[in-house]
C-alpha cells in the first residue's frame, strides 16, 4: 500500500517534527510512505481568500503530485478536507481535471482516520502521563468526519487521560487569513477556546490541524499561560511528547 | 436601514468592548443551542425532515413566478389585493397609499424584518401618521428611539431586562420594575389601547401559500393575532421568496422553523390568514393586502449564491455562529445579521458597501451544519469573497501578499530557497522563548497573540537527508 504523504505547507515550515511522527506512524501500521519532493500547498489560502485562479494552479500541481499513489494522507483535518471536499467545486468547468481530482478525493484521508479505519493501527509507541483535552478542529469535524478517531487512539497511549473540555467543537478563531484581517475578533475567540482549555484542568491540548494550533499556543502563551503544551496527535502517538 | 456595514470591524471593535453586551451575549449563548439540540429529538427522521424542507423551498424557487401568479389569483380570489413592490422606496409609498385610501391615523405593526430594509416606521412618521411596533422587542428598540435590532427572531436580545426596566421607566413614566413578568405586563397594558385605536396593522409573512392565497404568520406573543385582525386594514409585507407551493408543504417547513428557532415543538401562535373578513365572519379586518417584495431578491436569484434565498429566517446560523456569538448583531451593520446576513447584506445593498462581511468568519461551518434548509452558507461566503477578489475590493496588500505567495508555491525550487530563509529568520525572531511578539505585516495576529517561531529547518530540508521515497522516475504507477 503505497500512501502518499501530504506534509502541508505549516507543518513543513512550522513543525517538521510532526511530519515525522506521522510518518513513523504509517509506517508501523504498514503503509509504505512516499513523500512527493515538489509539495508545497494545497491552495486552500487562495481559495478561501477568493482567489481562485490560483486556487486551481496549486490544485492541479498536487493533483499531479499525488494521483500515483494508492492514498493521500495529511497531518491535518482542513488541508485534508480541501482537497476531499473543494477540489471538485474549482474544477467543475474543466471535466478532465474535475476526473483526475474526483479521483484523488476519494483517495485522501486525515491522518488519524487513516491510521483507524484503513491501518487498523492496534499499538502505539507513545507514552504520556498526562491529562489531555483534544479540541475538534472544524474542518476536521464537518469535513473529514474525525471525532472518534483521535480520541480512540489516545486511548491506546499508555498513562494518558483524557478529559473533555465544554464546546470542544466550537471554532477557535484560526479561520486561516482570518486570523490576520479580523485579528480583534479572531483573538477572542482564540481566548475563549484558552479558557476552557485551562477550565478543563488538561496538562495539554492536542489537535490535528496545524492553524488551530499556532492560533491557540500563540494565545496561551500571551495570556501568560506557559505551561499548557499544544501538541499535535501525531506526536502524542508516537511518543515525541513525553 | 441605513447600511453601515462598511464599519463592520469598528464596530465590531466596540461591542468586543463593551462590558454590558458581552455579558448579556453570553447570556444567550448556550441557551439556544441546548434548546434546539433538544427539540430536534423529537423528530423521528431530522435529516430527512431537513432534505424534504431544503426540496420544498428549492421547488418554490424553481418557478417562483409560476407559484406567485397562483399566489395571486387565490389571494385576489379570496378578496385580498395583491401588490408588489420592487424596491424598498415602493414599500414605503405603498403602505402610505393604502393608508390615505382608508384614512388611517394609527398604524400598529407586528414583527417585520423586511420593513426594517425599508425603514418604514420613520417614512410612515414622515407621513403624519403614528405607528406602534407590537412585538416586545421591536417595541422595547422603537421606545429606545429606534435602536436597530440585533437578531432577526428577537430583535432586543442584545439587552438585559435592566435596561428594559430603564427605558420603560424613563418612556412609560412609571416605576421602575425589573421582573419579567411585570415588564411583560406593562407592555402589554400600554399596547392594549393601541390594539384597539388603530386603523390598520402590518405584520411581516413566514410563509404565501400559492393554493390558498394565505399568509402564515410565526409568532409567540400573540401580538400578531391581534394586530392583523383587530384595525379594519391588514397589510402583510414580505420578501417574494417566501412563496411556498402548499399548505403541506408549510406543515413539513413548520416541523423545523420553530424547533431551530427557540427550540419550541411548535410557536405558541401559528396564524394562516386567507381574505378579509367574509360575510358573516366574526374575525378579521375588512380589508387586506399583500406587498411581495424584491428589493434585490430576483437578483439573488439569478445569482450563484441564490441558495440564500431557500432561508426561512429560524436564526439558528447565529445562533450558533461562534463570530456573532461575541460581537453581537450590531456589528453587521444591516438588517441581517450573522451567516444569512453575510450573504443578503452584501447582496441587498451592494458588495461594495459590505465587502468584509463575507470574510468576517472563520469557514467553521457551524451555520452550514445547522441551517434546516441545508444552506451551503460558507460556500456562499466564499462565492462572494471570490467576487470581492475579483473587483478589487479588499486591501491591496492583502491581495499582493497572497499573490507573491502564491506564486512562489507554485515554483517548488524557489519555494524551497524563500522558505529556507524565510524559517531561519523567524526562528531568530522568536529567540530564545520560540515565540513572536510582534510580526512587520501581521498585527491582526500579533497584537493579542504570540505566534509561535518555526524550528529552523522545514520538512523538506530534513527529509532530504533520509529520503526513502524513490525519484519520481522510479515510482511504480498505480495500477489501473
Ligand atoms: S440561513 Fe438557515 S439557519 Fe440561517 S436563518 Fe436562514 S434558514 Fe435559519
Amino acid at each position: 500500500m503505497r500512501v502518499g504523504f501530504f506534509v502541508t505547507c505549516l507543518v513543513d515550515l512550522m513543525r517538521p517534527s510532526i511530519g515525522f511522527a506521522a510518518i513513523r506512524l504509517l509506517e508501523a501500521g504498514g503503509a509504505e510512505v512516499f513523500v512527493p519532493p515538489t509539495q508545497t500547498c494545497c491552495g486552500q489560502p487562495a481559495y478561501n481568500s477568493g482567489d481562485r485562479a490560483d486556487a486551481k494552479a496549486l490544485a492541479a500541481k498536487l493533483v499531479g503530485e499525488f494521483e500515483e499513489c494508492d492514498w493521500l494522507v495529511t497531518p491535518s483535518g482542513s488541508c485534508g478536507g480541501m482537497i476531499r471536499t473543494h477540489y471538485s467545486d474549482l474544477f467543475r468547468d474543466d471535466p478532465a481535471m474535475l476526473r483526475r481530482a474526483e479521483a484523488l478525493s476519494t483517495r485522501t484521508r486525515e491522518l488519524a482516520d487513516f491510521l483507524v479505519n484503513e491501518l487498523h493501527l492496534e499499538r502505539v509507541p507513545g507514552r504520556y502521563e498526562c491529562t489531555v483535552t483534544y479540541h475538534d478542529s472544524c474542518a476536521g469535524l464537518r469535513e473529514m468526519g474525525i471525532k472518534t478517531q483521535p480520541r480512540a487512539l489516545l486511548a491506546k497511549v499508555a498513562g494518558l487521560t483524557l478529559t473533555e473540555m465544554a464546546d470542544c467543537e466550537t471554532c477557535c478563531g484560526f479561520g486561516g487569513t482570518f486570523a490576520v484581517k479580523f485579528g480583534e475578533i479572531s483573538a477572542r475567540l482564540a481566548d475563549n477556546k484558552c479558557q476552557h482549555i485551562v477550565n478543563s484542568g488538561a496538562d495539554a491540548v492536542v489537535l490535528g490541524d496545524l492553524g488551530c494550533m499556532l492560533n491557540i499556543e500563540g494565545r496561551l502563551r500571551r495570556r501568560g499561560d506557559h505551561k499548557t503544551r499544544v501538541l499535535h496527535v501525531a506526536e502524542i502517538l508516537a511518543g515525541d511528547a513525553a | 436601514m441605513q447600511v453601515a456595514s462598511m464599519h463592520f470591524k469598528e464596530r465590531a471593535h466596540v461591542k468586543l468592548h463593551d462590558a454590558l453586551l458581552q455579558s448579556n451575549l453570553k447570556k444567550m449563548q448556550g441557551k439556544f443551542v441546548a434548546k434546539r439540540r433538544a427539540s430536534l429529538i423529537e423528530l423521528d427522521d431530522v435529516e430527512g425532515t431537513r432534505d424534504a424542507a431544503k426540496e420544498i423551498r428549492d421547488r418554490a424557487l424553481e418557478n417562483l413566478d409560476v407559484w406567485l401568479e397562483l399566489f395571486e389569483r387565490n389571494a385576489t380570489a379570496r378578496g385580498a389585493t395583491v401588490l408588489f413592490a420592487e424596491t424598498p422606496a415602493d414599500i414605503n409609498a405603498l403602505v402610505l397609499e393604502i393608508a390615505a385610501r382608508h384614512r388611517v391615523r394609527k398604524i400598529i405593526k407586528s414583527k417585520s424584518m423586511v420593513s426594517e430594509e425599508s425603514s418604514l416606521d420613520h417614512a410612515i412618521e414622515a407621513a403624519g401618521l403614528q405607528v406602534v411596533e407590537t412585538d416586545l422587542g421591536e417595541y422595547i428598540l422603537q421606545l429606545n428611539d429606534y435602536e436597530p435590532p440585533s437578531h432577526i427572531i428577537g430583535p432586543a436580545l442584545h439587552k438585559s431586562k435592566e435596561e428594559v426596566a430603564d427605558i420603560f421607566a424613563r418612556r412609560h413614566g412609571t416605576p421602575r420594575r425589573t421582573e419579567i413578568n411585570e415588564l411583560c405586563l406593562e407592555a402589554r397594558q400600554m399596547l392594549r389601547q393601541h390594539y384597539l385605536t388603530a386603523d390598520m396593522g402590518i405584520s411581516g409573512g413566514n410563509f404565501f401559500v400559492a393554493e390558498s392565497g394565505s399568509v402564515v404568520l410565526v409568532t409567540n406573543e400573540g401580538n400578531a393575532t391581534l394586530t392583523t385582525t383587530l384595525p379594519k386594514v391588514h397589510v402583510a409585507i414580505s420578501g417574494l421568496e417566501k412563496i411556498v407551493p402548499t399548505l403541506e408543504d408549510v406543515a413539513t417547513l413548520m416541523r423545523l422553523l420553530p424547533r431551530s428557532a427557540t427550540g419550541q415543538s411548535i410557536s405558541n401562535y401559528v396564524d394562516i390568514l386567507t381574505g378579509p373578513k367574509g360575510e358573516g365572519e366574526f374575525h378579521g379586518a375588512e380589508h387586506m393586502y399583500f406587498i411581495i417584495v424584491d428589493s434585490g431578491r430576483t437578483a439573488v436569484l439569478a445569482s450563484e449564491v441564490r441558495e440564500a434565498l431557500r432561508c426561512i429566517r429560524c436564526g439558528a446560523c447565529m445562533n450558533h455562529c461562534p463570530v456573532y456569538q461575541n460581537i453581537g448583531g450590531h456589528s453587521y451593520g444591516w438588517v441581517y445579521p450573522g451567516p444569512i446576513g453575510s450573504i443578503l447584506t452584501p447582496m441587498y445593498v451592494g458588495l461594495e458597501k459590505a465587502a468584509d462581511l463575507p470574510s468576517a468568519s472563520t469557514l467553521c461551518n457551524q451555520c452550514g451544519v445547522v441551517c434546516p434548509v441545508r444552506i451551503p452558507l460558507p460556500d456562499l461566503q466564499r462565492k462572494l469573497r471570490e467576487k470581492t477578489f475579483e473587483q478589487h475590493l479588499r486591501p491591496w496588500s492583502e491581495r499582493a501578499g497572497l499573490r507573491v505567495w502564491a506564486w512562489f508555491a507554485q515554483r517548488p525550487v524557489l519555494y524551497a530557497v524563500a522558505s529556507k530563509v524565510g524559517v531561519r529568520v523567524l526562528r531568530w525572531w522568536g529567540g530564545k522563548g520560540g515565540l513572536i511578539h510582534s510580526l512587520p505585516f501581521g498585527g491582526g495576529w500579533t497584537d493579542e497573540r504570540d505566534m509561535p517561531a518555526p524550528t529552523g529547518r522545514t520538512f523538506r530540508e530534513l527529509y532530504r537527508g533520509h529520503a526513502q521515497s524513490p525519484a519520481p522516475s522510479e515510482r511504480p504507477r498505480r495500477a489501473a
